[in-house]
């Protein structure tokens, strides 16, 4: 194509996604399409990748062609294989996408559509899609280093510790966050919960389809696998019409808990291959159909945006969760802009299948992209629904009240009419016996995903099957989470523990397992277990302090990231790195403040504290879980501080001369794919 | 001859299934199966599970 050619089509790229932009940003009281935003992340994603992506991959770490890569240099047919660029692609991108970037946005909608797809698509385009991008490639020249091995080689033996007390402390608060939402979900729902306790007999079914009947047909057993949670999801939809059946199907949100708990530490001791391998296959195969699926939804229909661009809630008084749009509006949408567990997955997996050095912007920047876009589709989700609606299934009894017709007056006196007669209409087409209080993100999200779905296919009559078809969709997805996380952490508490006695650092001893098991699921289920006690629903503490940690571990690769660009000779770009970090910082700090010290007491857990011992009925449970909080967020900004200053001072001593600038990267070795390519 | 929409139709097909068959592990059998000389069996595809699920469960899920 001649060059004028593409200039003209990039300038139209670029003035497509600036009219967009300006549409969603600049109307007032009146609603817009939904294509908006499609069509504004579409044109942001394709010049941040076309111009800034490719500026990163030339002047910041010059992408070597020439550079064979660990998969070829160390090609072993097992971790280390050079792989086609879309398969790897693929691989990094079902590995990146869990539920983070479907909940993040649906809470943040409390704002406004705006202030939410306006980070999502900055944060990606400067932050996540970097981070990923330059974590994954430094991987690549290291053999494919895990982050917490890079931030000890380059940054210092304290930027080693906290990646991994970050690492840990994610794991906990997300898994404790995650299984909330799952409860929030399922309480009181008996189609829901049936269909989700029927993929646990699934799995283990597919397990041993996989191991004995038709070994290694993964992509088979997954594809039967789905056709049986399809008939779950139709069969819960009998149970919950047969009164006998239901009763054993609908349960309180503390028994949940307590079931998920126990199903926690079950799946962490199970053998691999019973449950967690063929949950996992089931969770992908659901995940990326279902994310297609959405993605041509949403093209069909494109349907109009209910919420406004901008809420009253803004100012921080929001149901939802409380706190003003900055920074808890970038706490909350965490993955779907930047997330830091992204760097764990880029220092995994993938930098072992890279083929060759400049495959890499395509995989970690490009995949990335893709994530971003799911969270934008998820924040459309939501948007689409009538916010009177949105407002009365995620805001807890503690705020609206638990009768329908006082909670329905209070979000009408908000501004976003609604009454209890649409909510009770809206919860019987969808085959619930209510949808108030129904806090996490994930039922709104199911709401609007039924409503996108069954307006493009199967009408109103079919809006009960596609919410719980939704809710299956994150349930099964979190489950996975929960699961493999759990065994996650158990390793990496018996590979601590292993240091100060030995035998417990065996994975294969018993004592050790269920012990390790035991403090792991101990750690999120009382996380878990303090969120679904709490009056004002539990995500409101629990998910700012999962953003917190999450935005911390990007804190941590930022921090690695600007050390290599430094120690490359390259400090005059490293802005590239250092601006999204200055910018992490400054939303992990402040937020932190806040939710310790704010003096509102929905927002700051000393006030909070303070509020309940001062009331009539002091609750030392619900104070001693305020402290909690308090000190986990301490810990966790003292690490941000303490990696903050150990960075610092390793750039000084490089940019002043004191230390040579010299990275520790593997010795450069010429690939032969090249010369494979020029004959 | 195919016309060239046909062929770059049936290569993004394939591209699909390579993509497909990486994350659902069958080509990491493929692979086992011809490092280790082994044909595909109950006890072969058991012998992938055990060197493979170890590191399958060390690899952190993403939120």
């Amino acid at each position: 194509m001649p060059k004028t050619a593409r200039i003209l089509i990039w300038i139209l790229v670029a003035m497509l996604g600036a009219l967009a932009l300006a549409t969603i940003a600049l109307h007032r009281g009146e609603q817009i399409n939904a294509m908006w935003l499609v069509v504004a992340a579409v044109c942001t994603y394709a010049l941040g990748y076309r111009f800034y992506s490719k500026f990163i991959a030339a002047k910041v770490l010059t992408l070597d062609a020439q550079r064979a890569t660990p998969a070829e240099r160390l090609e072993n047919g097992r971790d280390f294989v050079p792989t086609n660029k879309w398969v790897v692609f693929g691989h990094h991108f079902a590995a990146i996408a869990g539920p983070g970037p479907l909940v993040g946005p649906v809470l943040a909608a409390q704002f406004g559509y705006l202030p939410g797809t306006l980070w999502i698509l900055t944060g990606a385009v400067f932050g996540g899609c970097v981070q990923d991008f330059v974590i994954l490639l430094f991987s690549v020249r290291r053999d494919g280093k895990s982050l917490t091995e890079m931030a000890r080689e380059e940054v210092g033996r304290v930027g080693g510790l906290v990646a991994y007390v970050a690492v840990i402390s994610i794991i906990v608060i997300l898994l404790g966050v995650c299984a909330l939402v799952v409860v929030n979900a399922l309480k009181a729902s008996p189609w829901g919960t049936f269909t989700i306790a029927m993929t646990i007999p699934i799995a283990l079914l597919m397990g041993v389809y996989l191991r004995r009947l038709r070994p290694g047909k993964v992509l088979e057993t997954s594809a039967l696998g789905f056709v049986l949670v399809m008939l779950a999801i139709w069969g819960g939809q009998w149970v919950s019409q047969t009164p006998s059946v239901a009763t054993w199907f609908t349960l309180s949100a503390p028994f949940l808990a307590i079931l998920i708990i126990i199903y926690g530490f079950a799946a962490s001791a199970l053998p691999v291959w019973l449950l967690l391998a063929p949950r996992d296959y089931l969770s992908t195969f659901v995940k990326l159909g279902t994310i297609a699926l959405l993605a041509l939804g949403i093209v069909a229909l494109h349907p109009t945006l209910h919420m406004p661009p901008l809420t009253r809630f803004i100012d921080g008084s929001g149901p939802v969760f409380a706190g003003n749009v900055f920074p808890f509006a970038f706490i909350t949408i965490a993955c779907g802009a930047i997330s830091g567990f992204h760097a764990l997955i880029s220092s995994g997996t993938t930098p072992k299948l890279i083929r060759r050095e400049t495959e890499a912007r395509m995989v970690g920047y490009g995949a990335m992209m893709a994530e971003s876009m799911v969270a934008i589709m998820a924040m459309i989700a939501a948007c689409v629904l009538q916010p009177g609606i949105y407002f009365a299934i995620n805001s807890p009894a503690g705020i609206v009240g638990q009768a329908p017709e006082a909670a329905a007056a209070t979000i009408s006196n908000w501004g976003f009419p609604i009454t209890a007669t649409e909510m009770h209409s809206l919860a019987q087409a969808v085959g619930e016996q209510t949808l108030y209080n129904r806090t996490g993100g994930a039922p709104a999200f199911a709401v609007g995903m039924a409503h996108i779905f069954s307006h493009s296919l199967g009408g109103q009559a079919l809006m009960a099957i596609w919410y719980h078809f939704a809710i299956m969709f994150e349930a099964l997805f979190i489950l996975t989470v929960l699961d493999a996380g759990t065994r996650v952490g158990r390793f990496m508490v018996q590979d601590a523990l292993g240091h100060v006695w030995k035998p417990l650092g065996r994975t294969s001893w018993y004592p050790s397992i269920l012990a390790t098991s035991g403090l792991i699921v101990g750690a999120w289920g009382y996380f878990l277990w303090q969120g679904v006690r709490d009056p004002l629903g539990g995500i409101n503490s629990l998910w700012p302090l999962f953003g917190i940690a999450n935005q911390l571990l990007a804190t941590v690769a930022m921090c690695v990231a600007t050390t290599i660009i430094i120690k490359m000779g390259k400090g005059r770009y490293a802005a590239v790195t250092l601006v999204p970090l200055v910018w992490l910082v400054a939303v992990t700090f402040t937020a932190s403040w806040h939710k310790v010290f704010d003096p509102n007491p929905r927002i700051g857990f000393l006030s909070h504290a303070a509020q309940l011992a001062s009331g009539p009925v002091v609750n030392a449970r619900l104070i001693f879980n305020d402290r909690l909080d308090t000190v986990v967020t301490g810990t966790l900004i003292v690490m941000v501080a303490l990696i903050l200053i150990e960075s610092s001072m390793e750039w000084m001593r490089v940019l002043s001369g004191r230390k040579q600038a010299r990275v520790k990267e593997s010795p450069f070795v010429a690939t032969q794919f090249a010369t494979e390519e020029q004959g | 001859m195919k016309p060239s929409s046909a062929t770059g139709f049936t290569d993004a097909l394939a591209l699909l299934l390579a993509a497909l068959r990486e994350i659902f592990d069958e080509s990491a059998y493929t692979r086992f199966l011809s490092r280790t000389q082994t044909v595909a069996s109950r006890e072969a595809y058991a012998a992938f599970c055990r060197e493979y699920d170890a590191a399958k469960a060390r690899r952190p899920r993403c939120c």
